[in-house]
């Protein structure tokens, strides 16, 4: 890996007689500023450099739901936080350690997170006292001493932003919103970063209007020189953080929106079916349709529908007429779809249900990350209504649980709701490509005999319905809501027979868990002091706590469900084996719930919803304080 | 010697299901069905072929008692599962089988987008103006003061105008016919099967029990005549037991007269001619009421575009075979990589 490295040797080389780089760990960086100044752009371009320079890392991008806040407010505040290290990292990070603050409003709100003595870039351009009014500051905390516990670098990265842009022959205000660029330009330097990709990137994004592109490479060079050149307080010199041991293989980062549509593609391909995806636009699911639309090919159909019901009733449309339907929301489409769910739960159909998961009840806070929708897969529909639910840790485990999600609704005939987050939908991380041809396929088979046909004829094994697809000559037949008939499939009222048919459908729903993998340790021992059992995106957390606190010499465990229904047979047994069971959730305790609910455990719930995931500190004092209880 | 056997005329009954048809004795659903099953047989279609997808109201058992494929879902979403079976595959014949309070009530949202979508579906919708299943509710299209459990002192609401609210969502295809005008309906039927995107035909339906005899003002066969006018395409908007009455627009208005040929010096010349393309005359046809005017049945509107399932397609190319595991590889690879060695 190698070139970075190269250029970081010379750097240093170049500026011998400056301090040396400090050689670092990992590292936390947070971009903030305004919602239009670009951070998303920003943190994007930082993310890919660094994981071009050999380092692992995770990213959380954290914006507001208002598309363009008044400008320089502190609701309009857009922030991006990426880990990156020299080991395998798992998380964005906790507190921050070094926070770029582009406005007042900026480093109004995201001061609390930086770690004391963590280092303060500020663009003291922008702190005008009309931007100090708007973020609500009585006094320049630049001058008042506030800041003290940190570091701080104070540029007056406007002026020089105008300056390096403004050559160009660009407006003062077109010349401004380049200051992202110089920002990234001395974070690069700062890190030994590699410019071209960003360079590349630029000019073909700005392919149509060169100028721009010119102006942007302008600022981003002139922060990267500044860097070089600059005399920079004492305690402050360039870092090394050398590349992480990582996997051979071929990378990109990636989005857990994009790699949930990569892996729908992949999933229906490995069935042999068309993909149906059939979705309303809600925050922050979107990106997933985003995502599916752009790959326009033979077998791929995305439909914005008019509803929420209308997407997922599309969906299951389309898997009665032999395709795979998907339909994809956060947690309030979800309720509107609820009906339909239960529509092709009695008509048992394949149906994949995507929940990007926000925090609720109601509107609640779109942008902002929770885990509270795992009792409405679960449980939340009228009647007895089983499903399968699937939960995804990380972005790139969205592709995996993408193909089980169609694996399972094929086999076994029912809809599977994945649950993800606004977290995982918009981090991104390093995502070692998979080779397809090494994925098993699960082609279907459709039904074609009309040797006693009937639509309710069911697989012995798996007690999934026989799938008859409409065109095929001679099983015209009729499906819908209304009770069937186990042995002919018509409408029955029949008392025994209802019992029957509730029963066969919780059987088949629960006999999915002899078909997936027993549950597993993640880290950690099969039985000790304490299991820390988690899913979803909570997974980066839970595991760098678990690494912690075992490197202190603690028997401490992590367990993550994939498989949120049917549970994993061996789960029980395996929770029991330990003295106690932790289980952090950012909600107020579902999991949990389920779990004391199917064995009888006495589990301890870490609960959060804050909007904000969970650190790995606040998980770490978890632990150690029950350890502490323990002993 | 070549023996060509011709094929084997198929008859109403080879579409009808083995269920029994449930619906009151006396219910207008019976001579839809029977019309539908006709027009099916008439057209020579295959059942394998042919999808019937309803909601939930007395009218949505329609499917089961065809024979074909059928899906009877949840209520008044069955024209956005009617487009999921059409995106699955484009080739299958999809009717949409809805009533008033199924499509305009709780389904309208969807009936309106799946009209300006113009996916290439038939819409049935038997209007009876009452809500049959659930025991005689007023519904969207009860006249003003209609009585009913929910209305003891009359409805208060004004009602919808199935065939207006088809236009102003867009719809390319309206027309109208009598749940006992069998040769009409099935007419009617024959051209929103011809008809490539999204058809919408409303059905007057007669509910014996909850709203018996609604209609009997223009459906009455003592008045059935002066009462209706029955539009075709090119001809002269002609109504009446001897065919002496017409339509003409009012002389420095914009608006609708019916006039008597021969009186007041009015030839049939004076007279309209029916243009089904033509939007501002259907609506004002749609709009006409007894007892000024006669109800208009038949093709209203008629001005194909191209179908939401055809314009789809020709966004993508059809003729790119399904993807490969390379191509998916390539897929996966898209974009920026980078080679971590071992």
């Amino acid at each position: 890996m190698s070139t970075s490295a190269a250029n970081i040797e010379l750097d240093t080389d170049m500026h011998s007689a400056r301090k040396p780089r400090e050689k670092l760990e990992a590292v936390v960086v947070r971009f903030a500023g305004d919602s239009g100044d670009g951070i998303q752009l920003t943190g994007g371009r930082f993310a890919e450099a660094t994981a071009l320079a050999g380092n692992d890392l995770a990213t959380f991008p954290d914006f507001p739901a208002e598309i363009r806040a008044p400008v320089g407010t502190t609701y309009g505040v857009s922030a991006f936080q990426i880990n990156f290290g020299a080991r395998a990292i798992k998380t964005s990070g906790d507190a921050p350690d070094v926070l770029i603050a582009l406005n007042p409003a900026a480093l109004k709100v995201e001061l609390e997170n930086l770690a004391t003595g963590g280092l303060l870039i500020i663009d003291t351009g922008a702190f005008t006292e009309r931007n100090l009014r708007k973020a609500g500051f009585d006094q320049n905390p630049l001058e008042d001493g506030s800041l003290d516990a940190y570091r701080r670098i104070d540029i007056d990265i406007s002026q020089s932003t105008l300056e390096a842009a403004k050559s160009k022959g660009l407006s003062q205000k077109e010349a401004l919103r380049c200051k992202n660029m110089w920002a990234l330009g001395l974070v690069y330097w700062m890190y030994g970063r590699d410019r071209q990709a960003t360079v590349d990137w630029l000019t073909r994004k700005f392919a149509k209007s060169p100028l721009l592109a010119e102006a942007n490479i302008a600022a981003l060079n002139a922060g990267h020189a500044f860097g070089e050149t600059a005399e920079m307080p004492d305690d402050i010199s360039g870092y090394v953080v050398e590349p992480a041991e990582i996997a051979p293989g071929t990378y990109r980062t990636v989005s857990g929106s994009e790699s949930m549509a990569l892996g729908l593609v992949v999933g229906a391909n490995l069935a042999g079916l068309k993909l149906v995806f059939g979705s309303y636009p809600i925050t922050p699911a979107s990106s997933v349709l985003h995502s599916l639309a752009a790959i326009q090919r033979t077998g791929i159909v995305t439909m914005q529908a008019e509803d929420e019901i209308a997407a997922v009733c599309a969906a299951i449309g389309a898997s009665f007429g032999g395709a795979i339907g998907v339909t994809s929301s956060s947690g309030p489409g979800v309720a509107l779809k609820t009906e339909a769910i239960g529509l092709a739960i009695a008509a048992e159909l394949p149906l994949v249900v995507l929940n990007t998961q926000r925090a609720g009840p109601s509107t609640g806070m779109p942008t902002k990350t929770e885990q509270s929708d795992l009792y409405q897969a679960v449980f939340g529909r009228n009647a007895d209504s089983p499903l399968a639910v699937l939960a995804a840790r990380s972005p790139s485990d969205c592709f995996e649980v993408a193909i089980e999600a169609i694996r399972i609704a094929t086999k076994f005939m029912t809809p599977v709701i994945v649950l993800s987050d606004g977290y995982i939908a918009n981090a991104t991380q390093p995502w070692q490509l998979p080779d397809v041809e090494e994925i098993d396929p699960f082609p279907v088979t459709f039904r074609t005999d009309p040797e006693e046909f009937q639509p309710f004829l069911r697989d012995p094994e798996t007690l999934a319905r026989c799938w008859a697809v409409p065109g095929t000559p001679g099983l015209e037949h009729r499906i819908g809501g209304i009770e069937k008939d186990y042995d002919t499939g018509h409408i029955s009222y029949a008392p025994a027979n209802h019992q029957k048919m509730t029963d066969v459908r919780a059987a088949k729903i629960a006999g999915i868990a002899d078909d997936i993998p027993l549950q597993d340790v993640e880290d950690g021992e099969e039985d000790g002091t304490l299991a820390v059992v988690g899913w979803g995106s909570t997974y980066g957390a839970i595991s760098g706590a678990v690494q912690q606190v075992r490197a202190m010499g603690h028997n401490v465990a992590h367990i993550h469900i994939r498989h949120i229904w049917p549970l994993p047979t061996n789960l029980a047994e395996l929770l029991r084996s330990y003295d106690r069971v932790l289980v952090p959730e950012m909600n107020t305790g579902q999991l949990a719930t389920v779990l004391r609910s199917q064995f009888l455990l006495d589990v301890d719930p870490l609960n959060k919803v804050s909007g904000q995931p969970f650190r790995i500190g606040e998980i770490r004092a978890a632990i150690l304080a029950r350890l502490g209880d323990a002993t | 010697m070549n023996t060509i056997t011709p094929p084997e005329k198929l008859r109403p009954d080879d579409y009808a299901s083995d269920q029994e048809v449930r619906w009151c004795p006396g219910c207008g659903d019976y001579a839809i069905l029977k019309a539908t099953q006709k027009t099916l047989a008439d057209l020579g279609a295959k059942t394998e072929q042919t999808v019937f997808v309803s909601g939930i109201g007395c009218s949505s058992r329609f499917p089961y008692y065809m024979n074909a494929y059928g899906f009877h879902t949840i209520h008044g979403r069955a024209p956005s599962f009617a487009t999921g079976i059409k995106l699955a595959n484009p080739d299958l014949d999809v009717w949409v089988v809805t009533g008033d309070g199924d499509g305009l009530s709780i389904g309208g949202n969807h009936l309106m987008h799946t009209l300006r979508r113009n996916v290439d579906v038939q819409i049935l919708l038997f209007n009876n103006e009452i809500y049959g299943l659930t025991k005689g509710q007023y519904s969207p299209t009860s006249q003003t003061g209609t009585r009913s459990p929910s209305t003891p002192g009359g409805s208060i609401e004004s009602p919808v105008s199935a065939a207006a609210f088809a236009f102003g969502a867009g719809g390319r295809f309206v027309a109208r016919s009598v749940d006992t005008m069998q040769k009409h309906l099935v007419e009617v039927l024959k051209r929103a099967h011809a008809h490539r995107g999204a058809s919408f035909v409303e059905i007057f339906q007669n509910c014996i029990v909850y709203n018996d005899e609604v209609f009997a003002g223009f459906t009455a066969k003592s008045v059935a005549s002066e009462a209706q006018i029955h539009v075709a395409h090119g001809e002269p908007l002609v109504f009446g037991k001897e065919k002496n009455r017409g339509l003409r627009l009012k002389p420095g208005t914009v608006e609708l007269e019916a006039v008597t040929i021969g009186e007041d010096g009015i030839s049939e010349d004076d007279l309209l001619v029916h243009d089904e393309t033509n939007l501002g005359l259907a609506h004002m046809l749609a709009a006409m009421q007894p007892p000024n005017f006669p109800v208009a049945l038949g093709v209203l509107y008629c001005a194909p575009e191209p179908s939401f399932e055809a314009r789809m397609a020709a966004q993508v190319d059809a003729s790119e075979p399904a993807m490969t595991a390379s191509d998916l590889n390539a897929l996966l690879r898209r974009g920026y990589t980078w080679t971590v060695e071992g």
